[in-house]
C-alpha cells in the first residue's frame, strides 16, 4: 500500500513538478525514461515516489528515448498505465517508436517538454519537437502553464484510456517558460484525483494468457492502408470524447477546457492565434490594443491533434486579420501551424487575410510589445483590406528585417 | 503586478530564493511567478531570477520586465552586470555589499542620484555568520520583506519554515536568524 503523498489546495509548482504529480496521483503502473533537459525532473520525481513508497509503480531507467518508448509500448501491450517524457533530440529519437505506439493503439501517455532542436544546440522552448510529431497518429493537447500541464496530464489518461479512442496522447508544454516557472497551480485532491482518473481496463492485454493476442504484424499493401486509414479517423472520432472529458473535468475543477480556445473574439477585427505559454502573454497584448482603440482578440489551439479545423472557421468567421504564430523554423515554407490555419480559412466564407510570425526559436523571448506590433500590422491589414506586409515575418529577430512571400494582388 | 528582478551567481540560491519567495507570496492568497534565465548551468556563471506578484492570474510569460526592485546577491555583479537595465524611475535596488551606501554608489555611476531607493545589506558577511556558509538568499528575503514592506516578519519567517521543513531544525533556525538580521540591518 503505498504511502499518502500530502497535497495542499494551493501549491506553487512548476510545470514539471505539476506534470510529475499527476503521474503520481494517475497510479501509473510503469515509467520506462532516458531523461532529458528540459523534461528530466518530470520521471526523476516519478522514481523518487516510487523509491519512497509514494505510488506502487515501477521506474525502468533505460539507454535511449528509443528504448524508452520500445518499453513503454512493452508495459502498455501488457495492460498497464504507462507514461513518459522527453523533450527535443530526446523526442526525435523517439519519433520511430511514437508511429509504432498509435500503429498498435497503446494508450501512452508522453508529456513533452518542448524544447529546440540542435543544431546548434539549445536547451530552452520552441516547438520543434511538437511539429516533429504531428503526423505521428498521437493525440496531443498544449498547455500554457503550470496548472494546465497539471490538468491536461490527468485527462490525457482518461482520452487514451477510453474504449472509443484508444490511442497514445502527448501534453506539451513549453521548455522553461512553464516547466521551470514555479506559478500557483490549484490541484486535485489525492482522492478526487484518483478517482476521477479511474482504473485502466486494457484490451487485449498480452498478460491475457486465456486470449493470445499479436502485436505489430506485417501488413503490405493489403491492409496497411485500411489499418491506417481506421486510425486517422480514431483520432477524428475522439472529437466527442475529448469533449465529453473536458466538461467532466470542469464538474470537477470548475476549470473550462476546450479543444479551441478563445480570448476577446466576440467582435474582434484582428487576433493572434498560437499555442503554449504565448498566448497567455498575447492576451496581456489584446487587452492593452484594446484600451487603444483595437478590436484585439486571442485563439488558442488545446488541441493540436485532432486539429479544430470547423471550430477554428467559427470563432474566425468574423476577423477581418489573422496573424499565426509559428514557434519552429519553417524550413524552407510557410510555418505549418499557419498551413493549417490558412487551409482552415480557405474553405470559410469570409476568408480573412492570414498572415504568418515566425518567433521565439531557442527560447528567444516574446515581450507584449512584440506582440503588439503584430496585431497594428494585423490593423493596418484589417483597414486596407489587403496584407499590407509580406505574409511571413520573422519577430524579434536580431539584424534585417527577415520576410518572406507577397501577395499576388494584379 | 511587482515585478522583482534578482542577479546572482550560480549557486548562491537567488533560483531558490525566488521560489521561496513565492511561495510564500502565494500564501497570502496572491498569484506568483518565479522563473531563472542563465545560460550554461555552470556555478558561479552570473544569472538573473525573476519574480511577478499580482491579485490576479498571471498571463504575462515574457523575461522581459520593468522591475520594481532589483535584489543584487553577489557584490561584484553590482560593479559588472547591468543591474539598471530597464529600470523604472522607481525602481528600489537592495544590494549586497560590506561596502557603506555612499561608498558603493560612489563606485557604481548607474546608481548616481538614486540615493533615496539604493538599500544596503551585507547579505554574505550575514549568512557566514549564521548559516556558516555563503548563502545570501535568505538573508536577501529579510532585507526585502523590510524595504518592501510586504509582510510583517513574523508572518514571514512563519511561512519560510514551511517552505524549508524539509531541512534540518538547525539549519531552519539559522535562516531564520539570517533573514531577521538582514531585515533589521538593511539601510
Amino acid at each position: 500500500m503505498a504511502v499518502e503523498f500530502e497535497v495542499n489546495k494551493r501549491e506553487v509548482w512548476d510545470g514539471n513538478y505539476a506534470a510529475s504529480q499527476a503521474l503520481r496521483q494517475a497510479d501509473v503502473d510503469v515509467v520506462v525514461a532516458y531523461p532529458i533537459t528540459p523534461s528530466t525532473p518530470i520521471v526523476e520525481n516519478y522514481g523518487s515516489y516510487v523509491g519512497n513508497g509514494y505510488i506502487d509503480g515501477e521506474f525502468i531507467m533505460v539507454e535511449s528515448e528509443h528504448a524508452a518508448m520500445s518499453g513503454c509500448i512493452g508495459a502498455s501491450a501488457s495492460g498497464g498505465r504507462v507514461a513518459t517524457a522527453t523533450s527535443s533530440q530526446g523526442f526525435a529519437l523517439m519519433v520511430e517508436v511514437l508511429y509504432q505506439a498509435s500503429g498498435m493503439r497503446l494508450p501512452i501517455i508522453l508529456n513533452v517538454v518542448n524544447r529546440a532542436l540542435a543544431a546548434p544546440l539549445n536547451v530552452r522552448g520552441d516547438h520543434a519537437d511538437m511539429y516533429l510529431g504531428r503526423d505521428s497518429g498521437w493525440i496531443q493537447f498544449a498547455a500554457f502553464n503550470a496548472q494546465e500541464a497539471y490538468d491536461l496530464a490527468l485527462m490525457a489518461f482518461r482520452v487514451a484510456e477510453h474504449h472509443d479512442v484508444r490511442l497514445p496522447t502527448m501534453i506539451h508544454q513549453d521548455g522553461f517558460i512553464t516547466s521551470h516557472t514555479a506559478q500557483n497551480v490549484y490541484p486535485l485532491s489525492n482522492e478526487v484525483a484518483a478517482k476521477f482518473v479511474g482504473v485502466i481496463d486494457p484490451i487485449d492485454d498480452m498478460l491475457d494468457f486465456s486470449k493470445p493476442v499479436t502485436y505489430g504484424a506485417q501488413t503490405e499493401e493489403d491492409w496497411h492502408f485500411e489499418h491506417k486509414a481506421k486510425q486517422h479517423k480514431a483520432i477524428i472520432d475522439s472529437v466527442p470524447v475529448i469533449d465529453a472529458i473536458f466538461a467532466e473535468f470542469k464538474e470537477l475543477s470548475g476549470r473550462e477546457y476546450k479543444r479551441i480556445e478563445s480570448y476577446d473574439m466576440e467582435d474582434a477585427d484582428v487576433c493572434v492565434i498560437g499555442l503554449g505559454t504565448t498566448v497567455e502573454s498575447a492576451r496581456v497584448a489584446a487587452k492593452e490594443m484594446r484600451a487603444e482603440g483595437v478590436k484585439a482578440g486571442v485563439v488558442a489551439i488545446r488541441c493540436f491533434r485532432p486539429f479544430p479545423y470547423e471550430e477554428l472557421r467559427t470563432v474566425l468567421e468574423n476577423c477581418k486579420s489573422i496573424a499565426v504564430t509559428d514557434r519552429s523554423s519553417p524550413g524552407g515554407a510557410m510555418g505549418a501551424f499557419y498551413n493549417e490555419v490558412a487551409a482552415a480559412m480557405m474553405t470559410s466564407q469570409s476568408r480573412p487575410l492570414v498572415t504568418n510570425y515566425i518567433y521565439g526559436l531557442g527560447g528567444r523571448d516574446i515581450s507584449i510589445e512584440n506582440l503588439k506590433e503584430i496585431f497594428k500590422e494585423q490593423q493596418a491589414n484589417a483597414d486596407a483590406g489587403y496584407i499590407t506586409t509580406d505574409i511571413q515575418q520573422f519577430t524579434n529577430l536580431r539584424g534585417p528585417k527577415l520576410s518572406f512571400f507577397k501577395t499576388d494582388r494584379s | 503586478m511587482t515585478e522583482i528582478r534578482w542577479h546572482s551567481r550560480a549557486g548562491q540560491g537567488a533560483v531558490s530564493g525566488a521560489k521561496g519567495l513565492g511561495d510564500v507570496v502565494a500564501t497570502t492568497g496572491k498569484e506568483v511567478q518565479a522563473f531563472a534565465l542563465y545560460g550554461s548551468a555552470k556555478r558561479g556563471a552570473a544569472l538573473r531570477a525573476y519574480n511577478r506578484i499580482s491579485d490576479e492570474q498571471i498571463f504575462n510569460h515574457a523575461k522581459f520586465m520593468n522591475p520594481d526592485y532589483v535584489l543584487v546577491i553577489d557584490p561584484a555583479l553590482a560593479f559588472s552586470d547591468n543591474i539598471e537595465v530597464n529600470e523604472k524611475p522607481e525602481t528600489k535596488y537592495i544590494i549586497t555589499t560590506h561596502l557603506s551606501k555612499a561608498d558603493l554608489i560612489a563606485g557604481i555611476p548607474a546608481l548616481h542620484g538614486k540615493e533615496d531607493r539604493v538599500y544596503v545589506v551585507d547579505c554574505v558577511q550575514i549568512s557566514l555568520d549564521t548559516i556558516k556558509r555563503s548563502m545570501p538568499n535568505s538573508p536577501m528575503l529579510g532585507a526585502f520583506v523590510k524595504i518592501s514592506g510586504m509582510f510583517e516578519l513574523d508572518y514571514f519567517l512563519e511561512n519560510m519554515k514551511r517552505v524549508l521543513k524539509k531541512f534540518p531544525q538547525k539549519i531552519i533556525d539559522a535562516n531564520m536568524e539570517a533573514i531577521t538580521r538582514a531585515y533589521n540591518e538593511v539601510n
